[in-house]
């Protein structure tokens, strides 16, 4: 399978993305807190989904949203982070939450 | 008749009556009430039977680590299969009779010079098709807390020193996908056949707190 085949996405993999640094205080958010605002590269198109902003509440019949896996360098999501200068964290983040990278 | 009164497992504290009725020791707690009643209404609501439910649990049950350990010998002993896994997770359980039923399984693969580890740092998101049911420090708040934040320091403290030059991936499965990593085979089982490999693969090597190792 080719990952993302057929999917229209406002991102590709190698693409520099910014994660939203939005704090709304109700809703089943699927984006964790460390990473709003931090800064990563697109890995793989992971499908499209069902928003569980909107699942969670309910709505089963609202759009689907592209599901993307996003790889982050440790030393820039964590400031003092103690491991070495290549270590990643790869989270899946939704394409509402995602805005291009400078 | 006459009756040993040890002649049976019991829990309660010699001396007592054996026959005592069974009482609850305390309340049960929130999340199990809360959990109970929305099965109930559930069932009352058609949603599903209580037999049905009691067979998705058994189904759970009967999934353990021997089934990823299969898949990883396989992977370990066949590169085409090895190569379709990593392609498509989901596509290559299927090919050995693992329904993974989720969305997706993303297979991660240690190299030597990336060591993965998996977490869910928002709730507990586990290969369960794969694995079986998670251990309870994979669902502990010190755990997924903490390994996305210093994954070198909690795999220290699980015994595995991953060497400076490597680099750790840590997988936050926060929605869709579930991950299994494909372990590093050891040195030393050159020429082993995939039943012989299979006892080498546990399930700390799957979510990548260990590396599989030769029984010493």
């Amino acid at each position: 399978m080719s990952w993302g085949e057929g999917i229209a996405s406002r991102f590709k993999p190698g693409d520099k993305v910014h994660v939203a640094a939005r704090y709304p205080v109700r809703g089943h958010i699927r984006t964790p807190f460390y990473i709003r605002g931090k800064t990563g590269v697109v890995e793989r198109i992971c499908g499209q989904f069902h928003n569980p902003e909107e699942l969670a509440f309910g709505k089963y019949d609202g759009p689907e949203k592209v599901l993307y896996r996003v790889r982050f360098d440790q030393k820039h999501v964590w400031p003092d982070y103690r491991g070495g200068p290549s270590d990643k964290v790869e989270i899946e983040i939704f394409e509402h939450w995602l805005e291009p990278a400078k | 008749m006459t009756h040993d009164p040890h002649d049976h497992a019991h829990d309660h504290a010699h001396g007592g009556d054996p026959h005592a009725p069974i009482k609850a020791k305390e309340p049960e707690g929130h999340y199990q009430l809360l959990a109970d009643a929305v099965r109930e209404l559930l069932i009352e609501k058609g949603y599903f039977t209580a037999d049905e439910h009691r067979a998705f649990i058994e189904r759970i049950d009967a999934r353990t680590p021997a089934l990823g350990a299969k898949i990883v010998a396989r992977a370990w002993t066949d590169p085409k299969f090895r190569q379709r896994l990593l392609d498509d997770g989901k596509k290559g359980c299927a090919e050995m009779g693992v329904d993974v039923v989720v969305a997706n399984l993303v297979v991660v693969e240690n190299t030597p010079s990336v060591h993965n580890v998996i977490v869910c740092t928002l709730c507990s998101c586990y290969p369960v098709f794969v694995l079986g049911r998670p251990p309870d420090w994979y669902k502990s708040a010190a755990y997924r807390s903490r390994v996305v934040r210093d994954p070198r320091a909690v795999l220290r403290e699980f015994g595995t020193d991953i060497a400076p030059e490597r680099e750790v991936r840590v997988h936050d499965s926060t929605a869709d996908m579930r991950y299994l990593v494909l372990p590093m085979r050891p040195k030393g089982t050159e020429g082993w056949s995939a039943e012989r490999l299979e006892a080498l693969v546990t399930r700390d090597t799957m979510v990548g707190v260990a590396e599989c190792r030769l029984a010493s």
